[in-house]
């Protein structure tokens, strides 16, 4: 399967950070699930991601794969978000000698990498130190 | 007439001064400053695009829209920038907001004008009732051959406006166009850089196209230049919008706050329409606002706007365009600016 099949799939997580909430117990997850790892029940309800957070903890990546190289080095890490569940992704828009955890974040939709300069850009979320 | 019933700016936290552009090139920095009022620019971060910066303009319109997504009808995103050459912005766009897949959506291309001319689109629209709401949204990442004056003001930003019928913060009473051939800057295909036509940008360009679309808007309004609390031109650089506003006859109280050009650079198809999202942010209800865009090939869009009570309720729900101006820029310097423009070609 191609990759670009493979993004296209994914566009409602990628640009809207839709999950799944449970019926049964509350439990919010992302990517949403068929059956909920909390509580087994099996009905779920719609709903996107608080669009703000805090880093809970980061890893910075200097030997980065072909297709990140240009931005190494870079940050991936792990976003608390308020009231919603914990997300990994880039943190952008930050040097990473200035990233902090605890720090506070939003996610904003970004290019997240490209496939060659003549493929299709994959967009989605990153999250970036708040204004 | 219908209106704007939500607005949103968006700009990149990166900048470039005038001084480090000039000191690469061995170019006198003071000329810059004074001379075309330009102090430092916006640089897009290296993921972000045209696409992306729409997104992030889009959903600050709709925080200050408050309306379902689904309702909008149709998505215009005007820019000369487009990530791909085939394969529209709009389509990622309104599938990133949530409009999909009812909408109608086209990318627009006039230079600087496209971002008017959607809007432009969308006003009429409303106005012929074919939909509830339209979003419409100038962008670029607009780029400059290094070394070329436009290298000094080629930047990056977006703004998204909603029209509709109801609950308007912003009335259009009157809109204008005004076109001519006239070949004063231009990029073909497979092209990186744009080429401009030098002295000839100035006079029969850009000061005869506003000066003619304003003089027509002005005059079918029956209204004068006094009778505006705010003035939005586009601003190429800081001195042009200026000095064609004093000639109209407009003054520089009118015009300030609708003038990012010196702090943000050129953002081509969001310049004026982001000096519209400036002023929406501190307008009050009963003023009126004046704006005309401009786009090289060349034309300019004029809109009278008529701000309503609504809008003292919607201009906190979302950053303003200030914000995105004034707090935690980071300053580049030439190298990193030239890596995240892709202005180095690298090996294979
Ligand atoms: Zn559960």
């Amino acid at each position: 399967m191609s990759t670009s099949a493979r993004y296209w799939r994914e566009i409602p997580q990628r640009y809207r950070y839709e999950a799944s909430k449970c019926k049964g117990c509350g439990a919010v997850w992302f990517p949403p699930r068929l059956i909920c790892s909390a509580c087994g029940k099996k009905e779920f309800e719609d709903v996107v991601l608080p669009g703000t957070g805090k880093v809970k903890t980061f890893t910075v990546i200097r030997v980065a794969p072909s297709e990140f190289s240009d931005e190494a080095p870079y940050a991936i890490g792990i976003v608390d978000l308020d009231g919603g569940p914990a997300i990994q992704c880039q943190i952008a828009d930050c040097a990473p000698e200035d990233l902090k955890t605890g720090m506070a974040v939003k996610i904003e939709f970004r290019k997240v990498k490209q496939e060659g300069e003549a493929g299709i850009i994959n967009y989605g979320f990153k999250a970036v130190p708040v204004l | 007439m219908a209106g704007i019933v939500g607005y949103g700016a968006y700009a990149p936290r990166y900048r470039i001064k005038v001084e480090e552009i000039a000191k690469v090139w061995g170019a006198d920095a003071p000329s810059y400053k004074r001379g075309l009022k330009l102090v430092e620019k916006s640089v897009p971060a290296p993921d972000q695009d045209v696409i992306t910066m729409s997104v992030e303009a889009s959903r600050n319109a709709l925080r200050r829209a408050r309306i379902d997504p689904a309702d909008i009808g149709a998505v215009y995103v005007g820019s000369e920038s487009h990530p791909y050459a085939v394969k529209p912005s709009g389509t990622v766009v309104g599938e990133a907001i949530g409009a999909t897949p009812n909408i109608h959506c086209a990318d627009l291309e006039f230079a600087c004008k496209a971002g008017s001319e959607g809007m432009f689109i969308a006003l009429s629209l409303i106005d012929a009732g074919k939909m509830e709401y339209a979003l419409a949204i100038g962008a670029d990442t607009s780029q400059g051959a290094p070394g070329d004056a436009l290298e000094y003001s080629a930047a990056a930003g977006a703004a998204a406006f909603i029209f509709g019928a109801k609950n308007t913060v912003a009335d259009v009473e009157h809109t204008f166009s005004f076109m001519t051939d006239t070949p004063d800057f231009w990029r073909r295909e497979y092209m990186y850089y744009p080429r401009h036509a030098g002295r000839f940008t100035g006079v029969p360009a850009y000061f005869k196209h506003v000066t003619g679309c304003a003089t027509a808007i002005l005059d079918m309004a029956g209204m004068k230049p006094e009778d505006f609390d705010y003035a939005v031109f586009h601003q190429p650089n800081g001195k042009f919008p200026l000095t064609v506003g004093k000639k109209l006859g407009f003054t520089d109280k009118q015009m300030e706050p609708g003038l990012l050009c010196p702090r943000l650079g050129n953002t081509y198809s969001g310049s004026s329409p982001m000096g519209l999202t400036a002023v929406l942010d501190i307008a009050k209800p009963g003023q009126s606002v004046f704006m005309c865009s401009y786009g090289s090939g060349a034309g300019s869009d004029g809109f009278i706007f008529r701000i309503t009570d609504h809008i003292t309720g919607v201009q906190d729900l979302a950053l303003k365009t200030t914000d995105y101006l004034d707090k935690n820029q980071v300053y580049l310097e030439y190298g990193a600016y030239a890596k995240y423009r892709k202005k180095i070609r690298l090996g294979e």
